[in-house]
């Protein structure tokens, strides 16, 4: 019986349905945990390991009331090409030469999925 | 009989020890990629186990792999990969020490060996020689290139304890490093790993010349 519950257990953990974030953007979550992680944090929360050293803080991406008020052309050129690029700080880097535009945009939905900020 | 044969395990031992690139394969390619992956992936940025080591030969200065790996110390505050040796801290996520092992060390004459051997490792690196120019760069300045102006310092520290952990320190780049490895390394972090995550700030080359100066001229492990 025990083993029965561990194995169905493994079978929920393993179906694609039952992921624990549930996120419908397995590729940009995976480059985020990468990529971004390391400033903005393991919890999406803008604190990473490297955020205690850092000016500026890097962005809370779970704070639905910020997010929102970034639209999504925005967010693609921040990623993309930088903070300074949108007239914020030059610690949020240039991502657009390791990521192609269409991880970019896949990561927009997925920052949005993060914020539950949709629109 | 039995001197005999213990003296032949003695001496094969040692002649062992001195062959520097037979020690590599044995004891350090499990963790380390010696020779150049067919292709890389953020999986293989995941699984592995170690820095490549397949360009040390234009990377690394003599003296220093020689006396690191009889007394290694660590470089990477968050190890090899970063994202494995995370846990919550107090504010955030900090760096879960539990997790990172110390590593081998060698003795005298099998860190010689293996240093050479290492050395000699150069396979296809985009390391341009005679790129970095060598002239003076003022410290102050120098800083607030890598701190402020290029953010640098949001992922490597210039000085012990000061700046971030997902990348190696730097201030020991001028002991440790090669100029013009930094300087190609800067300028295009993705010519080494198509993966890796230091991301390409498309750098021109007065801030090149000017970064690669800073690091190189910093003194080893000065304090903040
Ligand atoms: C070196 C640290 C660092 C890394 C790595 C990093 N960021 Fe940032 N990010 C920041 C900082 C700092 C800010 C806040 C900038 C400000 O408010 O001036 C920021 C802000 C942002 C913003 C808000 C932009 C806006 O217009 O308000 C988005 C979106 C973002 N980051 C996405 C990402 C994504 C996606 C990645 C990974 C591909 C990433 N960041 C990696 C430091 C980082
Ligand atoms: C169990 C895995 C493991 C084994 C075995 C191992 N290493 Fe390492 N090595 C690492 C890790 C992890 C690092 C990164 C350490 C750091 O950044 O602080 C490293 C770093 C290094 C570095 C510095 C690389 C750089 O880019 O900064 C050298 C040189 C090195 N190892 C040589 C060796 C040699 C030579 C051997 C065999 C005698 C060996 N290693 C065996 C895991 C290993
Ligand atoms: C988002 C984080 C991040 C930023 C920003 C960043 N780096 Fe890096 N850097 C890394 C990582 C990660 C590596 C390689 C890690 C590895 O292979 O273990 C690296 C490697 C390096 C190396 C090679 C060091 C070695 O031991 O092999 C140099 C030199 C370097 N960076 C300089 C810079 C300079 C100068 C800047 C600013 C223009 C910069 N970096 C910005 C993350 C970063």
């Amino acid at each position: 019986m025990k083993r029965l519950i561990a194995h169905s257990a493994l079978a929920l953990c393993l179906s694609p349905l039952a992921v624990h974030a549930g996120s419908a953007h397995p590729q940009a979550e995976r480059n985020y945990d990468t990529y971004c992680v390391q400033c903005h944090g393991v919890h999406r929360n803008g604190k990473g390991i490297n955020a205690a050293h850092m000016s500026v803080q890097p962005r809370d991406h779970t704070d639905s009331k910020a997010m929102s008020d970034v639209p999504d052309d925005e967010m693609f050129k921040a990623i993309k090409e930088g903070g300074l690029a949108v007239n914020k700080s030059i610690l949020m880097p240039v991502w657009g030469k390791v990521l192609s535009d269409a991880e970019i945009h896949e990561l927009v939905a997925y920052l949005r999925e993060t914020c539950k900020c949709g629109k | 009989m039995r001197h005999f044969l213990s003296a032949l395990l003695l001496l094969s031992a040692t002649a062992f020890a001195a062959d520097g690139s037979q020690l590599l394969q044995q004891q350090c390619a499990q963790c380390h990629a010696l020779s150049a992956p067919p292709q890389t992936s953020i999986d293989r940025l995941w699984s592995r186990k170690g820095p490549d080591l397949y360009y040390a030969g234009d990377k690394f200065q003599r003296n220093w792999l020689v006396a690191w790996l009889q007394a290694p110390v660590r470089i990477r505050p968050g190890g090899e990969f970063y994202r494995h040796h995370l846990k919550d801290g107090a504010d955030g996520d900090a760096i879960d020490e539990t997790t990172l092992t110390p590593h081998v060390k060698l003795d005298k004459d099998s860190a010689v060996a293996v240093a050479d051997a290492l050395l000699a490792l150069h396979t296809p690196a985009p390391v341009e020689s005679g790129a970095y120019k060598g002239a003076a760069v003022s410290a102050t300045m120098g800083a607030m290139f890598f701190g402020k102006l290029r953010g640098c310092a949001a992922c490597h520290q210039d000085a012990p304890g000061k700046g971030g952990m997902s990348g190696p320190e730097l201030y020991t780049a001028s002991s440790r490093l090669n100029a013009d490895y930094v300087y190609s390394y800067i300028k295009h972090p993705q010519a080494f790993d198509a993966h890796v995550w230091m991301p390409d700030a498309g750098l021109g080359e007065s801030d090149l010349q000017r970064l690669t100066g800073y690091l190189m001229q910093l003194k080893s492990g000065a304090k903040p």
